[in-house]
């Protein structure tokens, strides 16, 4: 038995510095302890779970910076109950927080390759950590690349820091959207399609996933063709999650718990699942 | 200035073809470049021509009377825009509008399907690489209506 | 081993309640056994046991004046260790924010009385769960670290038993404080005891009791290896886990969920499910916030929602999930079986769905419908 000190199920209270509409439901919180306490570190990929005075309790990937733990930042899409809820909070307003949870992008391991991140809509959420850390230790890695879908031009997360992201010569980023109008210049079209044109190196590529089940399936499918080995590419999970600890059993996929063997998981150990139905 | 049999024998969706029937495509082949916002092809003209496009990247369109031209897919070097050619009444399907500078190589229609008529082993060969086009746009598209960051995604 | 007379049973029970402990143990109530608290001896099932099939549970008197002549009824110990309604912390609103009162709420000191050997090993599925993982639940451990264990191996198994396939009975092999056996013997109504920790020592310390003579030890023994030859169910257990993830797709469980009501009864009377819901609840002003965590079910849609739909659907992928969860997929996340054999999940089954009967027939691969054990609902509580 681990002794440990506090109730894991207890959430800490931390207060909303700053609050950042990302589009039309989806926001960006910035968070402080209450109390001032340190933050212990996280790693790129891992969760918390908030909560909403008396409205409930969800899990949310952390979005910012690996380097600078004291500001925990989380980017929310309101689509039900809590979430929606959350999104009227103003800066000031206090949330509950426990993690952080789960396992993470396998960062240092992929020391060496090219990093290929293929994601969609707030699946961009858990993976800019992971972008943060890349270009930081940028020598360590050969080209990396990011390809992002969204639903329509306004949808797309993080604009700014992607246009500034896209000017710098040691990183590709390409964005598609499934539409748009005659006045929008980019890609429009499905993000896997974007996989064919990204240069790298399938043999030597560490690919990290995350998007709504669907477009990991068919991301899947498309690196396989790419030729990248499956034990090179990292997806991150989603299902239903009461605890984060392993308690409440709602995570399950197959044999794994999402909150504790994942959310990112190695795609080679996890296949069957991710094609099979109601798992 | 590369000449046009070297562009097609370089093309990627060209790979494989062997000399002589590159040299008859090349036979069949213009360049062509268009500027940002031209429009290539409009929907209902005749379609006499496919694209190889060599740089740049297009917009495939549909206009809606309220809301103006819908984008539905957008392609870049080195894939393949037109295959109206292929299907009867031969009329562009969409609209093509090129996004930025881009350039192309421009085979004739009607020869080419001449071409495939009088011999069908070249003629299947073409056909192969455009049903690959056709696999993956269909699947792209299927894809696409999934609506997979939506309000259900 | 010492020998306790039947007579001398509240001796023990004193000793426990002089301890500060507060009993549970079986009780005859609406027609069944289930656990409660009791004061002495005499609120036990005496004379009582029940019969047990698919879909069916009989409550008999038998008259033979045995306290535990019974095997398991529905109830099990994780309504105590893990409560079906806990409130896990309460908060304190104000302008500014919210505040978390931790209240350490009194938790009863409870003695087990009657703890079978499939619930010792249920016990110890739990302890796994709760607070042998990456991390501990506070609430279990406060109920649990107290609870003193009085196990009483079976003698008589029950219609629906199998523990002794799972390798969990008859008999109380470890995780108990005192174990004791139930013998008959010539006209003789005694108990053999043995002791399982420091506790249980210091308890018996107190009663005095003799050595437990060769001829009784032999007789305990016998009873108990007897019942093991007399399971009413049985499972072959060697490679199931394996082959239960590989029958993913297997027709049989279309087969199943057509009989399935998807209730949740098996889940609930599993002494090892352990899954849970939260709810979140406030007081009209939003003075204060509590969160409560409540039992959950596989078998329900909500259990597997995540925005945009339900995970598992259909009766197909939620009967899936609850067995190859038990039988298989527990052996991945914990390293043992989820099934302890007790056969609850048979019994109060309302269409008799009978888990070795489907593992059966999952194992002959073949696409045979398995011939109905239905029985109606049971009768059993008149
Ligand atoms: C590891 C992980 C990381 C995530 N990261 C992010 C992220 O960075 N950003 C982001 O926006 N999202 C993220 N999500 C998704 C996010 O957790 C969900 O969108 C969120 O839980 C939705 O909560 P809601 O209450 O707003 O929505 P709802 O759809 O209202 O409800 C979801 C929850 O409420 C419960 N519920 C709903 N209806 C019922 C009912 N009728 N009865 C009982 N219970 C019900 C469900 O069981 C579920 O737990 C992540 C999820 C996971 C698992
Ligand atoms: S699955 Fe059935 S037999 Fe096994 S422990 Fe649970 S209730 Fe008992
Ligand atoms: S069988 Fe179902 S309810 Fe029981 S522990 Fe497993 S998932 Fe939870
Ligand atoms: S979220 Fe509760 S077990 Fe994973």
């Amino acid at each position: 038995m681990i002794a440990v000190a506090t109730d894991p199920m207890v959430p800490q209270p931390f207060r909303i510095h700053k609050t950042k509409p990302e589009n039309a439901d989806t926001f960006t919180f910035e968070l402080a302890p209450v109390n001032g306490a340190k933050r212990s570190a996280f790693q790129p990929g891992q969760f918390n779970m908030l909560y909403v005075y008396g409205v409930g309790e969800v899990a949310i990937s952390i979005s910012g910076d690996p380097a600078n733990p004291n500001t925990l930042v989380h980017t929310t899409r309101a689509v039900g109950t809590v979430t929606k809820r959350m999104k009227k909070l103003k800066g000031g307003a206090v949330l509950g927080v426990r993690g952080p949870f789960g396992t993470y992008w396998p960062l240092k391991e992929a020391e060496g390759n090219d990093i290929l991140i293929v994601t969609g809509g707030i699946g961009l959420a858990p993976l800019r950590p992971a972008l943060y850390y890349v270009l930081a230790n940028r020598t360590q890695y050969g080209r990396v690349v990011l390809l992002y879908g969204a639903r329509t031009p306004g949808d797309i997360l993080y604009r700014r820091e992607l246009e500034s992201w896209r000017g710098k010569l040691d990183l590709e980023v390409h964005v598609t959207v499934d539409r748009a109008t005659g006045t929008w210049r980019g890609n429009v079209g499905v993000v896997t399609s974007l996989i064919n044109r990204a240069p790298f190196d399938p043999e030597n590529t560490v690919a990290l996933v995350c998007g709504p089940e669907v477009m990991m399936q068919f991301t899947m499918q498309e690196l396989e063709k790419k030729g990248v080995p499956a034990d090179h590419v990292f997806l991150s999970m989603e299902r239903n999650m009461k605890c984060a600890l392993g308690f409440c059993g709602h995570c399950q996929w197959g044999p794994k718990f999402v909150c504790r063997d994942g959310p990112v998981f190695r795609y080679d150990l996890v296949e069957d699942l991710l094609t099979r139905r109601g798992i | 200035m590369q000449n046009i049999d070297q562009i097609l024998a370089d093309h990627p969706f060209m790979k494989g073809l062997d000399a002589f029937h590159i040299a008859q495509l090349a036979e069949m082949a213009s360049t062509a470049t268009f500027s940002a916002s031209q429009y290539i092809f409009r929907s209902g003209d005749f379609a006499d021509r496919c694209y190889l496009l060599r740089q740049g990247h297009v917009a495939v369109e549909i206009f809606d009377a309220r809301r103006g031209p819908i984008i539905v897919e957008t392609i870049g070097e080195p894939n393949v825009i037109g295959w109206s050619w292929l299907v009867e009444p031969y009329n562009w399907c969409f609209d093509a509008r090129a996004v930025e500078l881009t350039r192309a190589v421009v085979l004739d229609a009607a020869q080419l399907r001449n071409a495939c008529e009088n011999d069908h082993r070249f003629g299947f060969e073409i056909l192969k690489r455009f049903t690959q086009v056709f696999a993956q746009r269909l699947h792209a598209a299927r894809f696409q209506l999934l609506d997979v960051y939506g309000a259900n995604g | 081993m010492f020998v306790l007379r039947h007579a001398r049973l509240d001796d023990l029970l004193d000793a426990l309640k002089r301890r500060g402990f507060t009993l549970v143990g079986p009780v005859v109530r609406d027609g069944a056994i289930v656990y409660d608290v009791i004061a002495s001896s005499s609120d036990l099932p005496i004379g009582y046991t029940h019969q047990q099939d698919a879909g069916s549970y009989h409550l008999i008197e038998a008259h033979d004046g045995a306290f535990f002549g019974y095997t398991v009824g529905p109830h099990s110990w994780k309504q105590y260790l893990n409560p079906p309604r806990t409130r896990l912390w309460k908060a304190k609103g104000s302008a500014n924010g919210f505040e978390i009162v931790q209240e350490n709420a009194n938790v009863p000191r409870y003695a087990f009385i009657g703890v079978r050997a499939c619930e010792l090993n249920a016990i110890a599925i739990l302890d796994r769960v709760f607070l042998q993982g990456s991390a501990v639940d506070f609430e279990y451990r406060r109920r649990r670290e107290h609870a003193f264990i009085l196990a009483v191996d079976c003698t008589r198994p029950g219609g629906t038993c199998f523990c002794a396939s799972m390798n969990a009975g008859p008999q109380a092999r470890s995780g108990f404080d005192l174990a004791l056996t139930e013998v008959f013997d010539n006209g003789e109504h005694y108990f053999t005891v043995v002791c399982g920790s420091e506790r249980g020592d210091e308890v018996l310390g107190e009663l005095c009791l003799e050595e437990a003579s060769e001829p009784e030890r032999q007789a305990a023994k016998h009873s108990i290896e007897e019942a093991g030859r007399h399971m009413g169910r049985k499972m072959e257990t060697a490679g199931l886990a394996e082959l239960l993830a590989s029958r993913v797709e297997h027709p049989h469980w279309e087969v199943v969920a057509k009989r399935c009501l998807t209730c949740g009864n098996c889940t609930l009377v599993c002494p090892t499910c352990f899954c849970s819901n939260v709810e979140d609840v406030t007081d009209l002003a939003g003075a204060f916030a509590e969160r409560w965590r409540t039992w959950d079910s596989c078998f329900t849609l909500d259990y597997s929602y995540i925005h945009g739909g339900n995970v598992r659907k259909t009766a197909v992928s939620r009967y899936r999930q609850w067995l190859t969860h038990k039988l298989s997929s527990w052996h991945s996340q914990f390293e043992m079986s989820g099934c302890v054999g007790c056969g609850r999940c048979i019994t109060w089954c309302p269409v008799g769905i009978d888990l070795t009967e489907e593992v059966r027939v999952l194992r002959d691969g073949a696409t045979a419908v398995t011939i109905g054990t239905e029985k109606g609902v049971p009768d059993a509580k008149h």
